[in-house]
């Protein structure tokens, strides 16, 4: 096989799924980049900042829009569920492939073309769009307020071109997780994770479908001159807000469960302990989905909608941390008792734990619309949902790539880097967020180019705190070197990994690392069990795995060999 | 490479793959096609003009494009019913009855433009004929992919290949047919 | 009336049953309206067109006959419409509120009459945006 035909032109899901991967960390670098011009900006206002010279108004607001939207959904949406989910499906279900290779590949190929079309609008004349990424009309649809007659447009198509890949990557992963199981693989055995991915893929498309339609009203708004959103020509712009948000809340849990299931996997195996109360997690994990789609109207106390409707929207969103916080609930159960290993991917799992729970803690007080009113827009907000996307998308995807680096690349990552990039990427983070939380609270407004003509909030004081963020995250950056040193040496050591390097029970540890095309010789002819069997007291080996031949623990007939009073996995198990 | 994996041929969920993955699609049109209507909706029930815009729509034209849409639904359960029984030939000639009934639908739909634009109700003239456009447009768009996939399964049919895609092609193209189902009476009776 | 087929498939016959049926509903709906009242004018459109929908649902694409999983994806997507349509329709259906007010002008009976007779009686259209020449 050519090179083209094997890494470019290739149907193998783990090659789509790298492909996704190395793409959307490559538009992380660019959202990074982006995101140490504005910092540097608002921490020394005027400065030229090395790399790229002074920051305008306009340049500005072209960067924090763009920031947004490539962390969002050219980051966290292709590393979270394409990457992860491509290559973790079908080697988790027993299968040798998607069981639609070719729209698999269409999928990441209308991907690429939407990344490339947002890079391009950073090139066009004025610069990529400055709307914010929310893009709200008016300041979206009119040119004259935003701006970037060429960048708003560009902006649309490539995020709408963006939707599409997804649509078409998640109808893949639904199908294939509901058709192509392995014998043997029954609901309740499938991996949390994937149950996380799909349900995020069915959020997903639940929720984007207006959007959709709505992103073509604006950009008939924006380019044609149509009035969808224009008050005095009988539109309305409050529906823009509506139609983001009904995508734009769901899409955070979008995000957030495939994370929450690769600690998940990560949890149970390190603790070397059965995951506790896997119902409890799904049907927890469904509830949030349901409640996802009836929150949305939070992100719009102060936008003047009805205030019946912001009570209703107060409480739903106040509901939804329960499920959320019953998952939180059952990973320290999980970790209770366990015999913990604390590798780089443990560490980062547990650090999701944490760092997640501050952002949800004070998504509460943002929940409540009286609080809201003071808060909103404020920084406040940002490093709010800095907690909760930070955690998602950066902590999330360094605990899934360190855990299953062993089984991509076939090496295994050095752990003394791996700790070295953890501490040096976790403690830089909380001193970048801290900080904004206690500006925003003192009523510092986002979206603004540079604070010193606001005599409140030019205070030496002030800007000392901006200074500790800004100097926080190039700190945070360049230690996100060592993972790239830790990368490449690990790649290029001769020693090779073994298939099953963390005595893991689920079915992508039996093949090869890595996976050849086609994954196993013959696939896993029957699942006999959960994936979760750790520790089994019956058992001499403290795994196993789902394929082994053998009785299943979680069966009403199944006879332990030891008394129910000293058998505590099993009776955790029926709660 | 040109094989189907094993993965395409397993069913768990007790549904053929391909049809599986054509109810989600459609799962995902419902959500756009629906978040129009609902949009529509919306403007339609609070802006009384609305309602003397649609006068300006042709009944007549909308309801013969609907007999034209239940006419090629039928065509493709026929062609379905036939490569359920391995007859391609009839199978491949309702398949082509049916792509004939959607030229006739989007000639008919040019027609309209045509007349509806030269009486000056272009899109600009409120958001009831913005909306007008998008949603006939949206759907003009599914109508044309359908037609396209449908000439492309024709081709495989004829060579007694790929049978299955017949009835995924039909459920779309019913789909396509339910959604004009609600257009029409929103755009063209309500008055 | 599935019932007795539901192992065999369906027959030509039986789609071309179902087919009549729908034609003399989309009669019904077109009359529908020249009768003049109102109410019976929603019946007739969206009510005949709830239960056309059904029976290309039902009998077309079969769903009568699938896995009951189908149904309720598509019914839960229809239940997420009407969830999206309850929260937002409060909002966008407010013609105002108490810090701004509507610029938009609406046409009345007289004035939409007008510009009907003047764009179906001479060759000049009744654009009032005056960007209708796009």
């Amino acid at each position: 096989m050519s090179f083209w035909e094997k890494y470019v032109f290739s149907t193998d899901h783990k090659v789509i799924g790298l492909q996704y991967m190395f793409t959307g960390l490559f538009m992380a670098a660019i959202g990074g980049f982006f995101v140490y011009v504005f910092r540097m900006q608002l921490a020394f206002p005027g400065i030229s900042v090395p790399g790229y010279g002074e920051v305008t108004p306009l340049a500005y607001n072209s960067l924090v829009t763009n920031h947004g939207t490539i962390m969002i959904f050219w980051f966290a949406m292709p590393v979270l569920i394409a990457a992860f989910g491509n290559i973790l499906i079908p080697l988790m279900i027993g299968c040798d492939d998607m069981v639609f290779p070719r729209i698999n590949r269409l999928s990441f190929q209308i991907f690429l073309l939407s990344a490339i079309i947002l890079i391009a609008s950073f090139f066009v004349p004025n610069g990529g769009f400055g709307g914010a990424w929310t893009s709200y009309p008016p300041l979206s649809a009119n040119a004259e307020y935003n701006a970037t007659p060429l960048g708003a447009p560009m902006w649309l198509i490539a995020v709408a071109l963006e939707f599409v890949a997804f649509l078409l990557g998640g109808i893949n992963f639904i199908t294939t997780l509901m058709n192509a199981r392995a014998p043997g693989m029954t609901m309740y055995r499938i991996p949390i994770v994937l149950w996380m991915i799909v349900i995020a893929s069915i959020l997903f498309m639940c929720s984007v479908g207006p959007l959709i339609a709505g992103a073509v009203m604006l950009l008939f708004d924006q380019t044609l001159g149509t009035s969808f959103y224009n008050p005095a020509g009988g539109g309305d712009p409050l529906l823009w807000q509506h139609l983001f948000w009904f995508f734009g809340h769901p899409e955070v849990y979008v995000v957030l469960l495939p994370a929450m299931g690769i600690v998940a996997e990560i949890m149970a195996t390190m603790a070397r302990k059965k995951l506790f109360g896997y119902k409890t997690i799904l049907y927890s994990v469904i509830a949030t989905g349901i409640l996802s789609f009836v929150v949305w109207a939070h992100h719009q106390f102060i936008a003047g909608i009805d205030p019946r409707m912001a009570n209703l929207f107060t409480v739903t969103t106040l509901l939804i941390s329960v499920p959320i916080a019953e998952l939180c609930f059952v990973y320290i159960a999980t970790l209770y008792g366990g015999s913990i290993t604390f590798n780089t991917p443990m560490l980062w799992a547990l650090s999701f734990m944490v760092e997640f729970l501050i952002g949800g803690i004070t998504g509460i007080f943002l929940g409540a619309s009286g609080v809201d009113i003071f808060f909103h827009d404020t920084y406040f907000v940002v490093a709010h949902f800095h907690y909760t996307f930070v955690p998602i998308a950066i902590i999330g995807f360094y605990a899934g790539i360190t855990y299953w680096f062993p089984k991509i690349f076939g090496k295994m990552l050095s752990d003394r880097l791996g700790k070295i990039h953890f501490w040096g990427t976790i403690i830089p983070f909380n001193f970048i967020f801290i900080p904004l939380f206690l500006l925003g609270a003192a009523g510092q407004h986002r979206r603004i180019w540079d604070f010193s003509n606001y005599s409140d909030l030019a205070t030496p004081e002030f800007f000392n705190l901006r200074v500790i963020a800004t100097v926080s995250l190039i700190v945070m950056i360049s230690f996100q070197f060592v993972f790239l040193f830790n990368f490449i040496k690990s790649l290029r050591s001769k020693e090779k990994a073994p298939k099953n390097p963390w005595d893991a029970n689920t079915l992508e540890w039996t093949a090869d690392s890595p996976p050849p095309h086609g994954n196993w010789p013959e696939l896993p002819e029957k699942v006999y069990r959960g994936p979760y069997e750790f520790s089994h007291p019956d058992r001499e080996s403290d795994f196993w795995p789902q394929d082994e031949p053998g009785p299943d623990p979680d069966d009403p007939d199944y006879k332990s060999g030891y008394s129910p009073d000293s058998d505590i996995e099993s009776s955790s198990t029926k709660a | 490479m040109s094989q189907a994996p094993i993965a395409t041929s397993r069913s768990a969920s007790g549904i053929p793959t391909a049809r599986l993955a054509v109810w989600w699609v459609l799962a995902s049109e419902i959500v756009i096609f629906g978040g129009l209507i609902m949009c529509y909706l919306m403007f339609r029930l609070h802006h009384e003009s609305w309602a003397y815009e649609a006068e300006a729509t042709k009944t007549a034209a909308g309801a013969f494009n609907t007999f034209v849409l239940l006419t090629s639904s039928l065509f493709v359960v026929l062609a379905h019913n036939a490569a359920e029984k391995k007859d391609t030939v009839k199978a491949v000639r309702y398949i082509w009855y049916t792509i004939f009934g959607g030229f006739v639908f989007m000639a008919v739909k040019a027609y309209e433009y045509t007349s509806e634009i030269s009486h000056g109700y272009t899109m600009f003239k409120s958001v009831f004929w913005s909306f007008y456009y998008l949603a006939t447009g949206l759907h003009g768009f599914h109508v044309v992919c359908g037609m396209f996939i449908m000439w492309m399964i024709s081709r495989d049919v004829k060579k007694g290949k790929n049978l299955h895609r017949v009835e995924a092609i039909g459920i779309y193209w019913h789909f396509v047919d339910v959604v004009w189902i609600f257009l029409f009476p929103l755009l063209y009776i309500a008055k | 009336m599935s019932n007795s087929e539901e192992h065999h498939g369906h027959s030509a016959k039986h789609y071309v049953k179902i087919y009549w049926i729908l034609l003399a509903m989309l009669g019904v709906s077109i009359v529908g309206p020249e009768i003049g009242i109102k109410w019976l004018t929603l019946i007739t459109a969206f009510g005949i067109a709830l239960v056309k929908a059904w029976m290309v649902c039902a009998y077309f694409m079969h769903l009568n006959i699938e896995k009951k999983i189908a149904w309720y994806t598509l019914a839960a997507t229809l239940l997420l419409l009407l969830v999206f349509f309850t929260g937002v329709a409060p909002d966008v259906m407010k013609p105002e509120g108490q810090n701004w007010k509507s610029l938009y002008h609406e046409q009345t009976r007289e004035e939409w009459d007008a510009e009907y007779d003047a764009a179906h009686h001479g060759d000049d259209h009744g654009d009032d945006h005056g960007d209708g020449g796009h």
